[in-house]
């Protein structure tokens, strides 16, 4: 541990992509002396690499490409001239009397920050190649699309000739244009599931417009090659993702590109023990985004995997604005905050997972249907004469996430949320 | 027939019937839906982002996208011109880095040289 005696500060922001940034100018737009730490040299997060467009229609009115739309944030943030360090690795929290010790970890060596609040923008994290069953060799050419990205768009490098796909999630389909538009094969996209994963924009203009080939219920169950990827085996499987005998193909190629998911990155709310939703596998908020842990609040990726960075700004702007109203007014996690109710095999998931009737900050509440359903209406009950918020969805799907701000206020005694006919 | 539109990412499916110019578009919850529908049977546009080399050792590609729109079957064609491209003076959003690309131009998308930071 240094022995430099530790900066001071209201709110330290932990992570600097779109989230991190929007929370830390609403912070110190709402009067707090904030300081945003990031471990990479530049500040915008997964947005660097994200040169595809369709990022800020909500926010900004215009379809900007993700390194557009980081910039515009990126520019906001140094034109308040806001404390920023970069290269910074946090590395432990401690909390002290109505503070918390954060040390990170730079070139500089080991520095340490007090503040009153901090707002966790970590974002999240792809499923590997380990978290998917695959048998087979672990030859090099097996890629999250991410990394795949991360070659092509910021290295310039590219990781394949001819590839095969798994996973049918935006970033996999993104990413099957851009090796495609480069040169590359793009053999096939294979998703396990009766239907794919990202939007269906995507499918449209990723997939369609360049002949790639989208096969559902289908996966890949071997991979071959010693030191490079040589070929994958695909098989359709049925209902309960078992390979259907007689239906196996191989494949020649030189990469597996897995597209299977993102998870929340939760290795800072698991250093502070904070309690974690299984359903959006985020640490547990209320409306305000404070979690368990009085002073410790959440936005963006961290807290669910959001399929719009737009939407990662409006909770950052709310946690920014109430990690600087808990430094004035310091309080406590509510005991008596009404948990959200829902039936599973409805909602794949629903959140803030509290609603805390004496905290002023409206709600805002996200959710995502279990099923691809028609014509249903969705109420939220929050204890008032009338339903919070009642609307009829011509259609909702898994892949796309709704969200609706209730600015009434109400009782709160009640906090539910139904589908129904 | 059924198509997505792709000018954001509600990603209306759009249903149209009828055929040439006088065409029906149901399913869109704007008007840029019942356009798409119209250019798309017509005259297919698309955008295309992309990435150019720099001189810059620490920003070794600059992102890029087309200021407007390109016919649908250019994509290829306007890589060709992309991948050309190096850039050596300090550039930043907004900045012409290919002038009249099918129609359009070629913008960067990103900073990079001096003003990267």
């Amino acid at each position: 541990m240094p022995n430099s005696a530790a900066e001071k500060y209201d709110v330290l922001v932990l992570g600097a992509g779109p989230g991190g940034l929007a929370a830390a100018v609403s912070a110190h737009e709402n009067g707090a002396r904030v300081l945003l730490v990031e471990r990479e040299r530049k500040l915008g997060g997964i947005l660097k690499q994200c040169v595809h467009d369709g990022f800020g229609l909500m926010r900004f009115k215009e379809r900007l490409t993700g390194t557009e739309y980081a910039q515009r944030e990126i520019d906001r943030f140094h034109a308040l001239n806001i404390d920023v360090v970069t290269e910074s690795f946090v590395v432990d929290i401690q909390p002290t009397d109505g503070t918390y010790l954060v040390t990170t970890q730079s070139a500089a060596g080991m520095c340490r920050y007090e503040c009153k609040a901090i707002i966790l923008a970590c974002g999240c994290r792809e499923r590997t190649s380990r978290q998917v069953f695959i048998h087979g060799d672990r030859p090099a050419g097996i890629f999250s699309a991410g990394t795949a990205q991360y070659f092509v768009n910021i290295q310039g490098k590219m990781p394949t000739k001819k590839c095969v796909i798994l996973g049918s999630g935006d970033i996999g389909l993104i990413m099957a244009r851009r090796l495609t538009l480069e040169g590359a094969e793009v053999v096939g996209v294979y998703e396990i599931k009766d239907a794919p994963a990202g939007l269906s924009r995507n499918i449209s203009q990723c997939l369609n417009d360049f002949d790639i080939p989208l096969h559902l219920s289908t996966t890949v169950t071997e991979v071959f090659g010693q030191e490079r990827v040589e070929a994958v085996a695909v098989e359709q499987v049925d209902k309960n993702f078992q390979p259907i005998p007689g239906t196996r193909q191989v494949i020649d190629c030189d990469a597996l590109i897995l597209s299977v998911g993102l998870l929340p990155e939760i290795e800072l709310p698991n250093m502070l023990a904070l309690p974690i939703d299984p359903a959006t596998k985020g640490p547990v908020v209320d409306q305000t985004m404070m979690t368990k842990a009085a002073g410790v609040f959440a936005c963006g990726n961290v807290l669910h995997v959001n399929d719009l960075a737009d939407w990662v700004s409006v909770s950052g702007e709310a946690a920014g604005r109430s990690a600087a109203a808990y430094c004035t007014a310091p309080r406590t996690w509510n005991d008596n905050a009404t948990a959200l109710q829902y039936e599973r095999g409805d909602f794949l998931y629903a959140l803030p997972q509290y609603f805390d009737p004496t905290a002023s900050e409206p709600l805002t509440l996200y959710f995502r249907s279990r099923e691809d359903v028609a014509g249903k209406r969705v109420t939220l009950d929050l204890g008032g004469e009338k339903a919070a918020f009642s609307k009829k969805y011509r259609r909702l799907i898994p892949s796309e996430m709704e969200a609706v701000t209730v600015k009434e206020a109400a009782s709160g005694t009640v906090y539910q949320l139904t589908m129904h006919n | 027939m059924e198509m997505i539109c792709i000018v954001c990412p509600n990603g209306c499916r759009l249903e149209v019937t009828g055929t040439g110019d006088d065409i029906t578009v149901t399913g869109a919850l704007c008007p840029k839906g019942v356009d798409f529908a119209h250019t798309e049977l017509t005259a297919p546009l698309r955008s295309l982002t992309s990435t150019v080399a720099t001189a810059f050792p620490l920003v070794p590609r600059l992102p890029v996208k087309t200021r407007g729109e390109i016919p649908k079957g250019k994509m290829h064609e306007a890589m060709a011109q992309i991948r050309a491209v190096r850039v050596t003076k300090p550039v930043k959003v907004g900045d012409v880095i290919l002038a009249d690309v099918f129609g359009t131009d070629i913008i960067a998308t990103g900073n990079a040289g001096e003003v990267a930071a």
